[in-house]
């Protein structure tokens, strides 16, 4: 019931915008002699003629009181959508915002009897695009991007070729055999087509994937593969069309066109990759005046993207580049509440944004330009799926050689079938050069765009339960397997953190080196240094406590002995295993969210509240650092497992009152620096959490220890 | 560090690191480089602090275990030798290597010699048991710290209760192996080190 009462409002609501939105295409009434503002005078006086007590100038607030409007209907719809129970598990929020776009749009249509309000391809490239791309560009997971770099590159470059060359080709094939309807539509026409129709939105993708819970690896692959398709999209689709306006077109001119793609795709990294240290150097000045250290986090961004589409560069990847770079360095150098600011302010600009888009995707729908033709239409959107598929399928046989974690059927599927359009194959065919079979195209892109919005947005998750469920036909592991597993788990990951992921790439650990010595020391101010080292440690680590901490599991009387285990005891050790076994495997973490920050403002704070750790290690006692560190280290581990026993008590004994066992020499030098801390640590830590940090802060120390001996 | 690399490491150690551990040329060479990015020293040798130094495995709950394993038994420097022995446990094994000539000894990234290697991780000292006690060591290390001990040994008397035959309330390898059988070791046990 309690879905139900917010409904009513918010329906009552946005008619009222509907009809408000209506309103401007009716004459003006309104007595307003020129210039004089009748209707801010107050005085009740009715004097004929002259003065008013209530007047109406709607159009003094035209402009900025539509676009309000626009955004409150956008973000009600949005609201309405989450409340109402069941929907949001299985229609997609794109869906729900299309469909909300499209009433609107109906209504516009049914009031006014003419074309309501399209989305002007500039408003959508200048002003909706930007915050989507540097909101999912800042959050964007670095170190499993860069990682999976070659794989992304070889789907977006590759890929997209593959998939434009197909769909241009066949579609011609299609015209070819349908000569009476769609005879006139030139190779090139179709080429063109071809290259706005293949590209895979970057929004629409995120917009799905939010309620599919991916893995982040396969997250990654998708949406990395949608940003950069960006760079060989916009080649392909400018390309086409100076070749459409050139009396004939040469071999030269296409050999050009591939050079323009190195271009536009380097171009685009290189501006986003210069504004980014320029704005990592600013934000390193903005301790004094933290306030609008944000802005120029949103600035600098803008101004790449606009710097990039002015030199007909890919805006994208300069914005995208932009966000990559500036991340780390400004983190370090604002305070913790900018920071929270910049990401709070991402996600609401880039929630409006997409909001939005959707919203007047549906609204644009509803038009009178449409043309219709059954064989292109339905042709284009099978050829879309199939090329799409095929060559997921071949590219990824050949990467999966080079790879070490396997795209696995499964992931092949999703990346394959979660391929949408969205708004910017849209924008991009408006903006196509009239010509007669123009509306034929708009039609289809729609009809496209709504297709795998609906469709395949909506069975997407389902398909995959089905491919999941076939894979999970064996039996539950039992706890033995389970344990194991788990260790496996460690061991694997911790072999491999030995040979290093980067080890195995020069260019990497050069990257790492050169980061730290050069552009560490200069993008970030003096005394925030330290701090940025550790941080990636200790979000870690809270991380994890978090896991740990969230709710005790119920207590379970098991006896030991040689009776079978009851169906609920085996649940509920399963269920207290998998929730306090702590998951280390990459690809099992959740991906990026839209709509809630992840645990980074809390490990933030935690932070905080450790900070005073540098003073507490001064560099004077680095001479005795490695044994002092090796000590501290292992003993760390062995004092966290005895520290359970005790993990009701709470104060400054237990760790220190036990045996001193073969730390050696330093025995005597870990006891004093944990002196200090514990009394400091209680006032600010719940209980129980006390002997847990202490262990994380040992690790840290350590950490820091080694920091500053490099 | 790509010249200092080469000329450190001689072709004869290659060759024979080749046919005790199966590595290729190119990633033996590899690994070198990673060996000695990670010597901080430059003596040729990694101690413990050049393990810990890496910062995931500071956070990973068998940190020192995993690094223990390196070392052999009382020693506490591994040359590159030893580092690459280890580092062979956990290659794939390749379906080509089934079909030649079974070597005389069994190679070390076989799937018993997988096992061995995870099974002394539990097994600090060396006994070929797995105890009750090294097992709640482990378990705890992987768990958080919410669940009460009680919890946590039931938890344990119920792993060594499954996998425990002859009734010694100690897990012996054999044990463990059988316990095991079910899981996919080899995909679980290997990286894929790049050609």
């Amino acid at each position: 019931m309690a879905a139900l009462w917010p409904l009513p409002l918010l329906l009552s609501q946005r008619l009222w915008a509907c009809l408000a939105l209506t309103l401007p295409e009716e004459p003006h009434d309104g007595p307003l002699s020129a210039g004089f503002d009748a209707g801010r005078v107050g005085p009740s006086v009715d004097l004929p003629g002259a003065l008013r007590v209530f007047s109406l100038d709607y159009h003094h607030v035209q402009a900025p009181f539509e676009i309000v409007l626009w955004i409150m209907l956008a973000s009600l719809a949005k609201l309405g959508f989450h409340w109402s129970g069941r929907v949001p598990a299985v229609v997609p929020e794109s869906c729900v915002l299309i469909m909300v776009g499209l009433l609107v749009g109906g209504v516009i249509y049914g009031v006014r009897h003419s074309a309501p309000p399209t989305l002007s391809a500039d408003a959508f490239f200048l002003f909706l695009l930007p915050p989507i791309v540097l909101d999912a560009g800042y959050f964007l997971p670095g170190r499993l991007f860069f990682e999976n770099l070659g794989t992304i590159l070889w789907y977006a470059v590759l890929g997209t070729l593959w998939n434009v060359l197909g769909i241009g080709l066949s579609l011609y094939g299609v015209c070819l055999l349908v000569p009476d309807s769609l005879g006139d539509i030139s190779l090139l026409h179709c080429l063109l087509f071809g290259s706005l129709i293949a590209a895979v939105d970057p929004v629409a993708v995120l917009s799905v994937f939010q309620e599919m819970h991916v893995n982040e690896q396969l997250h990654i692959l998708v949406f990395g593969e949608s940003l950069l398709n960006d760079a060989v999209t916009v080649v392909l689709y400018k390309l086409f069309e100076s070749f459409l306006r050139l009396p004939s077109v040469t071999g030269l001119d296409v050999l050009v066109g591939g050079l323009r793609l190195i271009v536009v795709g380097l171009g685009g990294f290189f501006v986003g990759l210069f504004f980014g240290l320029v704005a990592a150097l600013t934000s390193r000045f903005t301790s004094r005046a933290q306030v609008i250290a944000p802005l120029f986090v949103f600035l600098y961004s803008y101004l790449s993207y606009l710097t990039s589409e002015m030199l007909h560069f890919s805006g994208i990847m300069a914005i995208v580049t932009c966000a990559v770079t500036m991340k780390q360095y400004v983190e370090a150098n604002v305070s913790e509440r900018s920071n929270t600011n910049i990401q709070y302010f991402l996600k609401m600009w880039s929630s409006v944004s997409e909001t939005l888009i959707f919203v007047f995707l549906g609204v644009s729908t509803i038009q009178d330009i449409h043309m219709w033709s059954w064989p292109f239409v339905c042709s284009t959107l099978l050829l879309c799926l199939v090329w799409r598929a095929t060559g997921v399928l071949l590219l990824t046989a050949v990467v999966n050689k080079l790879r070490r974690n396997a795209v696995t059927f499964r992931d092949q599927f999703i990346i394959a079938y979660g391929g949408l359009r969205g708004a910017i194959c849209f924008s991009l065919v408006f903006l196509i050069d009239d010509f007669p079979k123009k509306r034929l195209f708009i039609t289809t892109t729609i009809v496209v765009i709504l297709f795998t919005v609906f469709v395949q947005g909506m069975t997407i998750k389902p398909l995959v339960e089905l491919l999941d469920v076939k894979r999970k036909k064996r039996a539950l592991p039992t706890v033995s397997e389970e344990i194991h597993s788990r260790l496996l788990d460690h061991l694997l990951s911790g072999i491999e953190d030995v040979v290093g992921y980067w080890g195995q790439h020069y260019w990497r650990d050069w990257f790492e080196q050169f980061n730290k010595r050069y552009l560490r020391r200069f993008l970030i101010g003096e005394h925030h240094q330290a701090r940025s080292s550790i941080l990636r440690v200790y979000q870690e680590l809270e991380r994890r406590e978090q896991q740990g901490g969230e709710e005790a599991p119920p207590p379970v009387d098991l006896r030991p002995g040689g009776r079978p285990l009851l169906p609920e005891e085996m649940d509920s050790i399963r269920r207290i295993l998998s929730r306090n076994l702590q998951n280390f495997n990459k690809k099992q973490t959740p991906a990026y969210s839209r709509h809630t920050l992840h645990q980074d403002g809390s490990a933030k704070t935690a932070l905080h509240r450790h900070q005073s750790l540098p003073e507490r290690h001064p560099c004077s006692r680095s001479t005795l650092c490695p044994q002092r560190a090796q000590g501290e280290f292992s003993k760390s581990y062995r004092g966290r497992a005895r520290l359970s026993r005790s993990h009701t008590v709470c104060s400054a004994s237990p760790r220190r009152s036990d045996p001193p066992d073969s730390v050696g020499p330093a025995a005597l030098n870990p006891t004093q620096p944990s002196d200090p801390e514990p009394a400091a640590e209680e006032q600010q830590s719940p209980l129980h959490r006390a002997p847990v940090e202490r262990a994380t802060k040992k690790q840290l120390s350590f950490v820091l220890e080694r920091e500053t001996r490099q | 560090m790509g010249s200092r690399a080469s000329t450190l490491l001689r072709e004869e150690e290659i060759e024979e690191i080749k046919k005790e551990t199966g590595f290729s040329h190119s990633q033996i060479t590899r690994l070198y480089s990673r060996f000695t990015s990670l010597d901080k020293g430059e003596n040729g040798t990694l101690s413990r602090e050049d393990f810990q130094r890496i910062p995931e495995l500071a956070i990973n709950p068998l940190g020192d275990r995993i690094i223990n394993a390196f070392f052999p038994e009382g020693e506490d420097q591994v040359n590159f030798k030893g580092f690459m022995r280890t580092l062979a446990h956990f290659r794939p094994i390749e379906d080509n290597e089934k079909n030649k000539n079974p070597p005389a000894t069994e190679p070390l990234n076989s799937r018993t010699n997988k096992l061995l290697f995870a099974f002394r991780l539990y097994d600090l000292d060396r006994d070929d048991k797995i105890s009750r006690d090294e097992l709640l060591q482990v378990l705890r290390m992987m768990v958080g710290v919410n669940i009460s001990d009680d919890q946590l040994g039931s938890i344990a008397d119920r792993t060594i209760q499954e996998a425990d035959t002859n009734g010694d309330s100690c897990i012996s390898f054999q044990e463990f192996i059988k316990v095991l059988e079910k899981v996919d070791v080899e995909q679980k046990m290997s990286i894929r080190f790049l050609h």
